[in-house]
């Protein structure tokens, strides 16, 4: 039996017709809607690097099943930047080089933009590193992502200031 | 994966009424997804209850009590404000499980009915009297190190992950269910099922029967001022526990007037002893009273492999945590969760 579903994803409305059930989020993205910047590493939730925006709150693309998404809002590494400015994120880490071989970096990323919005870290590097620890780099590059996520913590917060003044 | 039917009841009647033998409920898929990716569970329909109606409040009843929905996402619970003031050892377990992305997605009743880290039973391929009954266990003779000191079976070894479940046991949570026959109600420390001949049998659930809501009792309000979970795994965060310990007291004058203590990852369920909580009461608050009571707990402690180390690390735990506990609960919770780090040794 097919599934169709209607969803959001980068702000762009899209209808899917599923025609089996264990399509998982990551897939539909990489295989179907050509938007492979979103990764698979281990494919069971443990390494983060399919980490996406879903409703605005981060979670693992790899064990989120398509066809249970019917009305949602997806973002991935590809909506984060506004045409040619990057993301306030994306630009920190390339400014701290929290990366090395790239792989894990859409997926931290994206964690990080979620772990701002939640707003429990603040500006504490132990709890940066806490609450980014469900995205591993085996490059090790955790020094440069911590100080990324720091960085893009106090841009955002001086951005939000500015704005409300 | 299996070939599965997916459907999304509108209604729980409709959720109840779409059951069947070999049905699994689906709620954040954060463990039944990734089964169904091991191959451990290959449920033949996939009933999607993310969506029943009213199923993801947290709410206070007229008695006190507060009742969580089985659809509240584990995050969600644990940054609530109000339930983290309340029940801050509650919050401190959830937010020392799994990592942010999956804390998002998981939910409450998922967290209740999630399956053993156990590698053999994740295994489909390994000999697993849990997935498979009378297939024989793996695990025994294994690589032991996250399986049972207490309560095990010949049948089976293997221990509950969760973290929320700890704290739940220590405070006489009460589980609300509705089923085929109706609404019901599963005293915590009935929930989860000890292996005996049947560890095919996890949860006192019937078939069928779907988790509604979580409820703690007013009562259990009264020891928030002291109150903490302490998680001891193979690294500080993402990781499940090697051994862990909720632990809370209601302080009178100096002395303690009411203990409570249940640890995690020793059992196939949290395992608390109400006659090691009864020491604690009257007496004032010290190392050696606790490193008795911890004791106590463990009575009956059996390794079930090479994991003997886990009875004096279990033991070690319970008493650091009482100790941690009569410290006081942080006013805010801390950077790194239910970690020995940054703690006083012997508080």
């Amino acid at each position: 039996m097919s599934h169709s579903i209607s969803l959001t994803v980068n702000g762009e409305a899209r209808a899917v017709t599923l025609d089996d059930p264990r399509v998982t989020l990551l897939d539909l993205l990489r295989e179907r809607m050509a938007l492979p910047g979103t990764k698979k590493g281990c494919d069971r939730g443990q390494c983060g690097a399919c980490t996406v925006l879903i409703d605005g709150q981060r979670m693992n693309a790899c064990l989120t099943l398509a066809v249970t998404l019917d009305g949602a809002e997806v973002t991935t590494i590809e909506g984060l930047a506004s045409g040619d400015t990057l993301h306030p994120v994306q630009a920190a880490f390339i400014d701290h080089d929290g990366f090395q071989c790239g792989y894990c970096t859409p997926g931290q990323i994206m964690s990080a933009v979620g772990l701002i919005s939640e707003g429990h870290a603040g500006d504490d590097p132990e709890r940066i590193r806490e609450g980014m620890s469900g995205n591993l780099c085996r490059c090790a590059a955790y020094h440069g992502i911590t100080e990324a996520v720091l960085d893009a913590t106090r841009r955002m917060a001086e951005e939000d200031e500015r704005v409300r003044a | 994966m299996n070939l599965f039917d997916y459907t999304r009841p509108a209604s729980l009647d409709e959720a109840l009424a779409a059951w069947g033998p070999g049905a699994a409920f689906l709620g954040g898929g954060t463990n039944l997804v990734d089964l169904m990716k091991t191959g451990a569970m290959a449920p033949g329909k996939v009933i999607d209850v993310t969506r029943l109606p009213g199923l993801d409040r947290i709410e206070t009843l007229a008695d006190g009590s507060t009742r969580i929905g089985a659809m509240v996402k584990n995050a969600t619970l644990a940054h609530d404000t109000d339930f983290a003031a309340d029940f801050p050892m509650v919050a401190e377990a959830i937010l020392s499980g799994a990592s942010g992305q999956l804390r998002n997605a998981a939910t409450v009743g998922g967290n209740l009915m999630q399956r053993t880290r156990c590698a053999y039973f994740q295994d489909p391929w390994s000999p697993c009297n849990r997935r498979d009954p009378g297939a024989g266990c793996a695990a025994i003779g294994g690589e032991t190190h996250n399986h049972a000191i207490l309560g095990w079976s010949e049948s089976c070894i293997a221990t509950n992950p969760s973290d929320f479940a700890v704290p739940l046991a220590a405070l006489d949570a009460v589980v609300e269910v509705a089923g085929p026959n109706g609404t019901r109600e599963i005293a915590f420390a009935d929930f989860h099922l000890l292996p005996g001949d049947t560890p095919e049998k996890e949860t006192a659930l019937a078939s069928g029967e779907l988790i509604l809501a979580l409820r703690l009792p007013a009562a259990a309000k009264a020891f928030k001022a002291h109150s903490r979970y302490l998680k001891v795994r193979e690294r500080t965060s993402f990781a499940f526990a090697l051994a862990s310990c909720a632990a809370t007291l209601r302080i009178e004058g100096g002395t303690i007037a009411e203990a409570r203590f249940a640890l995690g990852a020793v059992a196939a369920k949290p395992w608390r002893v109400t006659a090691a909580e009864a020491m604690l009461t009257g007496q004032a608050p010290g190392a050696e009273l606790f490193s008795q009571a911890a004791e106590r707990a463990l009575q009956g402690a059996a390794p079930s492999g090479e994991n003997g180390w886990k009875i004096d690390l279990a033991r070690r735990t319970a008493t650091r945590a009482l100790a941690m506990a009569a410290a006081g609960t942080p006013s805010r919770m801390p950077a790194l969760p239910a970690s020995p780090f940054g703690e006083p040794a012997h508080a």
